[in-house]
């Protein structure tokens, strides 16, 4: 009976259809989680814990200042298709990322949300502010500096929340993740082992920074910042305070002057002129080089470089 | 008369004086009180003295580290703690500042408030209504917050010389079914690059001839309602459509029933050329009722492109941008309709960190009489002291129609106090 099989055949195509989406939904469960990192550490760490089974983009470059980090469009397309975004928090993507969170027209990456995991929450921070704090001090932070990811011990405890926010979107691949976790925290100890002993002879040693970008990593390595390029966190430099970092410098015999790659060196230049230190550009993020591919070779370039600035002495570039 | 009053009162007091035969029961229950009051007094002094043990620690950031020396991973760290959903949402983040009591916790919910101060001189000869010498053209209030988890709000508010006005005061749903983007309330409207952009964004002390003879000057066409946008998925560019119909009450459009309404289109297509230049394309149509006669409407059509430049590594220091915009205006008035155009050029350079050099290059022909033109251009150069306070110079050569040429000097001075600063420029 032609017509009744045509009226199997209809039904048939109808219900193939109507089941379409859900067969395509069924597979993107097991496709990779999309992650958005706001910064290449992040972005790092991310792909530590979820190998194969992430893909990870990260919207401001490691040579990039991610104070300072343009709106653009394209980057809302990226948050548009985002599962998961990761922030370093602590108000440092303050002045972009809101604007483009809004408009990605994402319920599962707005603050709050399942698919919002805010890296500073689990991560321990330093220079948080006591007294009463107003824009004459300066770009401070009022919850703390957001620079943390700089000591390996909070990329540990970064790398755990990712882990067990992963964890949550995909339980399938839980041990998939734990294991990949176990993996770069032996990584990270034995990292941490070889980092020690390097830099375990310029313990104390007094540096100057340009921007306050190195507490975290200061504090891990014992070396002591007794002042900064920047008379201000964000406000840049005065001729009346370089002259006295420069009386500073050479009081107290500061040997290594660290620049992060997207300030200035004009002026780092001239104190390294004047008082004899070492100007070292040191990039604080993943991909502030080309080399620096994740996070254990972003402490092994940067302890390398260090550590030959403060036993190379006096060599002024 | 206290006396008195203090008269009156005594046998009040004694007729309230407990009976003889309760006294006991009372005497003993006021000791169980005063025994509870004393266990909870020592309770406040042991926690008092914890919490001065941990201020005392956390004053100290270098004591405390050498105590905590090697933390184990994942223990939760003595981090501020922040309310989910505070941090990021242009809501208030961070331990919030105790000021009183239970007062404190309501207050985290206060949306950000930020005031912008725009302070306007002028010196020459000005052409057609010329800014008086020394002004202060506004102070832009704004109100921001996340309203639940489907919406924001965002108010501002100006107050000019003579009055006060709603900038804009909208809601926007962020989570509407179809991806899209919905806004309701009064807005700046899509119109163009500038349009949309409150006075204090600009990057000129003044708007463009254009948009004073076609697009409603310093008003714009900002009115009353509804916005919604989406994207276009495609994986070439970043393709934005925008429709909205707003209630026909702007400087251009005047509806004078309920279905007079305007109703206005926008596309906006961007590209990365390369990591550190862009474009962004658009294209507006605006058409609605206006007030030369009943039934007679307002047509606009308008083009931008913007071309920008800032290389990462130097983001800090150097940036380029040129932009365009071209509108064509057709008005429909007693005599036939008045078909205008009209263009600006725009062309700035970052050269240091605090320092921006513009320029600008305006033509634009009348709304209501084509025949005549407008010609401007203007130097700029300004200056920025920090991220939250702007001066600005303008030079600014004026030809209105066939008037004589006008040469002036502006100065601006724009600084900005609050929760958005950061990014209000």
């Amino acid at each position: 009976m032609p017509r009744s099989s045509r009226r199997g055949g209809l039904p048939a195509l109808v219900r193939s259809l109507v089941l379409l989406p859900s067969v395509l939904a069924a597979g993107a469960l097991h496709a990779a989680v999309n992650v958005v990192a706001s910064t290449e550490d992040l972005a790092a760490l991310t792909r530590e814990v979820g190998g194969d089974k992430v893909k990870v983009d990260a919207i401001a470059r490691g040579y990039q200042d991610p104070h300072f980090v343009e709106a653009k469009p394209s980057f809302i397309f990226k948050l548009h298709a985002a599962d998961l975004l990761v922030v370093v928090g602590k108000e440092l993507e303050l002045g972009w990322l809101p604007a483009l969170v809004q408009q990605s027209r994402n319920a599962r990456i707005q603050p709050g949300a399942d698919g919002y995991l805010d890296a500073s929450l689990s991560a321990r921070i330093l220079d948080i502010p006591t007294g009463p704090i107003t824009r004459a001090m300066g770009d401070v932070h009022p919850t703390g500096n957001p620079h943390y990811w700089l000591d390996p011990g909070n990329g540990r405890r970064i790398a755990q929340a990712v882990q067990a926010k992963l964890s949550a979107m995909r339980p399938d691949d839980g041990a998939y993740f734990a294991a990949r976790y176990a993996d770069f925290d032996r990584r990270l100890r034995e990292g941490e082992k070889r980092w020690d002993a390097r830099m375990a002879p310029c313990r104390g040693a007094k540096i100057v920074t340009y921007h306050r970008s190195w507490s975290n990593f200061v504090e891990r390595f014992g070396l002591d910042v007794i002042d900064y390029v920047e008379p201000r966190p964000g406000v840049p430099p005065s001729p009346s305070h370089t002259i006295e970092l420069i009386r500073k410098i050479r009081r107290e015999g500061v040997k290594v002057l660290l620049v992060e790659p997207y300030f200035d060196l004009k002026t780092p230049a001239a104190i390294g002129r004047e008082t004899g230190a070492r100007v070292l550009v040191l990039p604080p993020s993943v991909g502030g080089e080309q080399e620096i591919r994740d996070y254990v070779a972003l402490f092994d370039h940067n302890i390398a470089l260090l550590v030959a600035a403060l036993e190379g002495g006096g060599a002024a570039r | 008369l206290c006396l008195l009053a203090a008269l009156a009162a005594a046998p009040c007091a004694v007729a309230q004086a407990p009976p003889a035969d309760g006294a006991a029961a009372r005497q003993a229950q006021v000791e169980r009180l005063r025994e509870e009051l004393s266990a909870l007094r020592d309770e406040y002094a042991a926690r008092l003295a914890s919490i001065e043990e941990r201020l005392a620690a956390l004053e100290s950031p270098r004591e405390a580290a050498t105590q905590t020396a090697a933390p184990t991973a994942g223990e939760p760290v003595a981090s501020a703690p922040v309310p989910a959903g505070a941090t990021g949402a242009g809501g208030p983040s961070g331990v919030p500042p105790v000021y009183g009591g239970a007062a404190a916790t309501s207050k985290i919910f206060n949306p950000d408030v930020a005031v912008i101060g725009n302070f306007v001189g002028a010196a020459g000869r000005g052409a057609g209504e010329a800014e008086p010498a020394l002004a202060f053209r506004e102070a832009e209030v704004s109100f921001q917050a996340v309203v639940d988890p489907y919406a924001r709000a965002d108010f501002f508010l100006t107050f000019g010389p003579d009055e006060v006005g709603v900038e804009e005061a909208a809601v926007t749903f962020t989570d509407v079914p179809g991806d899209f983007l919905l806004k309701a309330g009064k807005l700046r409207t899509a119109f163009g690059a500038v349009d949309a952009m409150h006075v204090h964004a600009l990057p000129w002390t003044d708007r463009p001839l254009m948009t004073r003879n076609l697009v409603g000057g310093e008003e714009g066409l900002a009115d009353a309602g509804l916005s919604l946008s989406r994207l276009i998925p495609n994986p070439w560019l970043f393709l934005e459509a925008t429709g909205q119909v707003y209630r026909g009450s702007s400087a251009v459009f005047q509806g004078s029933q309920r279905a007079d309404l305007t109703w206005l289109g926008h596309l906006r297509a961007y590209r990365d050329l390369s990591e550190s230049t862009n474009l962004d394309l658009g294209g507006s149509i605006a058409y609605g009722s206006n007030d030369a006669a009943p039934g007679a409407h307002t047509r606009l059509v308008g083009l931008d492109a913007t071309w920008r430049w800032r290389p990462l590594r130097r983001a800090l220091y150097r940036r380029a941008l040129a932009r365009t915009e071209l509108v064509w205006s057709r008005r429909e008035q007693p005599g036939g309709a008045a078909r205008a155009f009209g263009a600006y050029l725009d062309l700035q350079y970052q050269f240091g960190r605090r320092w921006v050099a513009g320029a600008r290059f305006d033509t634009s022909e009348r709304a209501d009489d084509p025949t005549v033109r407008d010609r401007g251009a203007s130097a700029l150069l300004t200056w920025w002291p920090s991220e939250f306070s702007q001066i600005r110079a303008q030079y600014r050569h004026t030809r209105l129609g066939d008037e004589r040429r006008a040469h002036e000097l502006l100065l601006q001075l724009l600084f900005a106090i609050g929760a958005h600063g950061a990014h209000a420029f």
